[in-house]
Parts: structure tokens; sequence; C-alpha cells
């Protein structure tokens, strides 16, 4: 960092989408080095839907059923559970200060922070989320649909979620705190990343819920940013 | 404008005029509940199909009602205490809660009172029970969210944001509910409003709504007057108004 700093003066000044980038890089590649920070999450997705077939027996024709909302009901929690790593660790080391201190504007930061924390918690649950569709017997044409609908809806659900952590920071237990305030929130992702589903298994048009989806996901990155920035604002003081 | 506002919004201002104002706040709420209860229970007719049970919507409509009044009505606050930094509008958010929250328990009790008679059942996932629900959950995370926090001035900060996030998001989470409802199932249950509503039954539950509302209003006054006592403790004010109260 300091090497380059003396470069800055004659290079072109920083856009904010320079700063964009960095943020983002510097937080995915943190979270790269603490790989826990993103496995444990993704492990606890796979074991709670592993966990419902053990519960209401292996019945495939049931198991088709309830898989869209047990999928999505896994995915909601563990991006609840992982969330705490969008600001946690910055604030306990004091780069929260530093990002809130910057002439840039802070939403526009903090949604790099966002990015960032959906590449690493949101994208892997896409990823693995076919492997689950199959364990749960759903049929090879609904797998792309799910993927897709995990596409158009977790990174909501890390929109949503920064708000919950930017208001919770400060404090020392928030983690009971945040399911309590997201989960409500939640409740428009889950109706629709379910509907889709149950649509694509019976046969019907999916595009209205995905229209649905993608305008609660354009509003969420509109409005978001600009609340957790507020609420980082309030928490820090 | 700013200086009348903030002159009627200081504390001590605030203490005096609502302390003449509770009294009188009292017999008005008490006396509609009695004219809207007299009205409701004894003088509408029963109705040709649900017969007597349904005078519950003398209660429950206008606690419906206030479930989503009294959100609301905390929305502005927290967006007035954000904006103009006025300690009573936080105050008012704050004391609202509680009220909003039974309000709201309220509705949905006697909601499921009133299903087991005519639909058979406790409960059913229909679209505006629902919602009703998940505003209960809004209520209970706003006010969890601010007994987490123990500076006070973060915490009325921080609450108004999410008291904020939450309005935005209450009728996305309204229509995305009715959605998912005409999704798995039809509507199967007439609801409430189908049939227009007599007029000797609509007078007793506007009045029973009016009550509400004073009652609302009584009782937030009260608990805001505590608050601002609370909150002042430490002001010569308060003192001196405790030293008077002793004598």
């Amino acid at each position: 960092m300091t090497s380059r700093t003396s470069d800055l003066s004659e290079a072109a000044p920083l856009t904010v989408l320079d700063v964009f980038v960095a943020v983002l890089r510097r937080d995915v590649l943190i979270a790269c080095r603490r790989s826990s920070e993103f496995v444990n999450p993704l492990m606890f997705f796979v074991i709670i839907v592993v966990l419902f077939p053990l519960a209401l027996g292996s019945d495939p024709v049931q198991l088709r059923a309830v898989a869209p909302g047990v999928i999505w009901v896994a995915a909601l929690l563990a991006v609840v559970l992982s969330l705490e790593t969008i600001f946690r660790g910055d604030f306990e080391d004091g780069s929260l200060e530093q990002l809130l201190l910057s002439p840039f504007p802070t939403s526009v930061l903090v949604l790099a922070k966002i990015a960032a924390h959906w590449l690493v918690s949101g994208l892997p649950l896409l990823i693995i989320s076919p492997l689950l569709g199959i364990l749960l017997n759903l049929p090879a044409h609904v797998l792309p649909v799910l993927m897709f609908s995990l596409l158009l809806g977790t990174p909501v659900l890390s929109l949503l979620g920064a708000i919950g952590v930017a208001l919770t920071v400060g404090l020392r237990r928030g983690g009971v705190l945040m399911p309590l305030l997201l989960l409500p929130l939640y409740v428009p992702v889950l109706i629709f990343g379910t509907g889709v589903l149950h649509s694509a298994v019976s046969g019907m048009p999916v595009a209205a819920h995905f229209y649905a989806m993608a305008a609660l996901l354009s509003l969420a990155i509109g409005l978001a940013p600009l609340a957790s920035a507020a609420a980082l604002r309030v928490s820090l003081g | 404008m700013h200086r009348i506002f903030s002159q009627w919004a200081s504390p001590v201002h605030f203490y005096r005029l609502t302390g003449r104002m509770i009294p009188w706040l009292w017999a008005a709420t008490l006396l509609l509940l009695a004219v809207g209860l007299f009205g409701g229970l004894v003088l509408a007719p029963p109705d040709y199909q649900q017969g007597e049970a349904y005078r519950i919507i003398f209660v429950h409509v206008p606690s419906a009602w206030m479930a989503m009044f009294v959100y609301m009505s905390m929305a502005v606050s927290a967006a007035i205490s954000l904006i103009w930094r006025i300690k009573l509008a936080d105050i008012w958010a704050k004391v609202s809660a509680p009220l909003g929250a039974s309000f709201t328990a309220l509705a949905l009790l006697t909601g499921s009172l009133w299903g087991k008679p005519m639909w058979g059942t406790w409960w059913v996932w229909d679209a505006r029970i629902t919602s009703v629900v998940i505003l209960l959950f809004l209520y209970i995370g706003y006010m969890a969210l601010r007994a987490a926090i123990e500076d006070r001035r973060t915490a009325s900060r921080a609450s108004a944001i999410l008291i904020l996030v939450g309005v935005v998001n209450v009728p996305i989470i309204h229509y995305s509910v009715i959605w998912w409802n005409t999704l798995h199932q039809g509507p199967t249950i007439t609801r409430l409003d189908a049939p227009a509503i007599h007029v000797s039954m609509l007078i007793p539950l506007l009045v029973m709504a009016l009550a509400f509302m004073l009652y609302y209003l009584t009782v937030g006054l009260m608990r805001a007057r505590s608050e601002v006592l609370d909150q002042e403790r430490n002001s010569r004010w308060v003192t001196e108004l405790v030293r008077e109260e002793a004598r």
C-alpha cells in the first residue's frame, strides 16, 4: 500500500469505481485466507438440507414436494449465520472507521463489502445447490431454475442482512438478535424463491416470479446500501 | 415554525400539558368504549349468516386497524427523530411499540376466536392473517433491538433506521404474501368485508375504532410521560417536581 501512495499523486485521481473494486478485492482476499468463514455456512446449508429426509422419511414424492421450501429456508439460515463477517472483523480492528472517514460515498463502499460477502457466501450456496436438488429428488429441468432463483435471491439476503449487521455491529452479543430482525424481512424472497420452484416442478411458467425477484433485487441494491451506511454511522457514533 | 415546534416538544412543556390532558382523554376513551360496546353488543342486530358470533369484529377490526396505524405512527415519529433530532418523537416511537404489538396480538387472538365457529378452525394461512403475524415479528424485532442497545442515543437512532427499513418492507411483504396465498390455495374463505356492512353495525364499529385510537393516545401519552421523567431524571425541573409531590 505505502509504495503505491507515492505514485498516486501523479496518476489519475481515484474514481469511485477504483475504490469499489479495491474494497471488493480486499474483502474477498481476506475471506479466502480465512476459508472457514465461508466453508462453515456452506456446510451448515448442506447439513440442514440432509437433516430433512432423516426427519420426514425418504419418500421421493414427498421430498420433491418439500424440496423448494427446505432448500430456501436452509439458504436463509446459512446466510443469516454468515452475515457477521461483513462488518464484524473490520469493526474490531478499526478499519471500518477508516472506511467511514473516506471521502467516497459510504454507501458505495458498503455495497462493495456486500458484493464481496455475496461472492464468498451466496455464490457457494448457488454452486452446490444442484447437488442438494438431486438429493431431494428435484427433476433435472428444475435445477437450473433453482440456481437462477438463488442467483437473484441470495444477493437480496446479503443486502438486507448488511443493514441488520450494521445496526448490531457495536453490540457484544448481536448474534441472537440478527435472525429476529432479519427473517421477517426475508419473507418476500422466501415466497418468490420457493414459488418459482413450485411452478417449475409442476411445469408452469416461471417468468413472473423471476421478474418479481429481479424487482426485489434492484430495489434492494438501490436502497439497502444507503440504509446500511446510515446504520453504520449510528453504530460507530 | 421550528421554534414553536421545539418549544412544544420540550420535555417540561410536554409533561405539564399532557398531565392536564390525560384525565379528559381517559374520560373520552371510556365513554366511547362504553357507547361502542353497547351499540355493538346490544343494539346491533345479529348477523343473518353468522349469528351472534360476528360481534367479535367490534374488537377485532379496530385492533387490526390499530396494528397498522401504530406502526405507521412509529415510522413517522422515527423519521422526525432522525431528521430533526426531536427527543419526544423518539420517545413516542419507543412507547408505541409494545402498544402496537399488543394490538397486533389482540387482532390475531380475536381473529382466531372468530375463526373457530366460522371456519371450524383456529388458524388458517390466509394472506391477511399471515402478514399480520409478520407485522407482529417486526414489532418484536424492534423492541429486541431497542432493548439490546444500552446507549440511549444509539438505541434511538438505530431503532429508527430499523423501523424505516421495516416500513418500506411492509407493503412488499404484504403483496408477496397475497401472491403466495393465491398461488397455494384458492380463496375458499369468504372474507369479512365481502358483504356490505349495515349502518347499525358500521356506527358501533367506527365508535370502537375511535375509542381504540383514543386508548392508544392516552396510554401512549402516559407511557411517554414516565419515559420523559426517566430520561430527564437529572434535570432541575424533575427534581423540583419530585420535591413538590413530596410536600
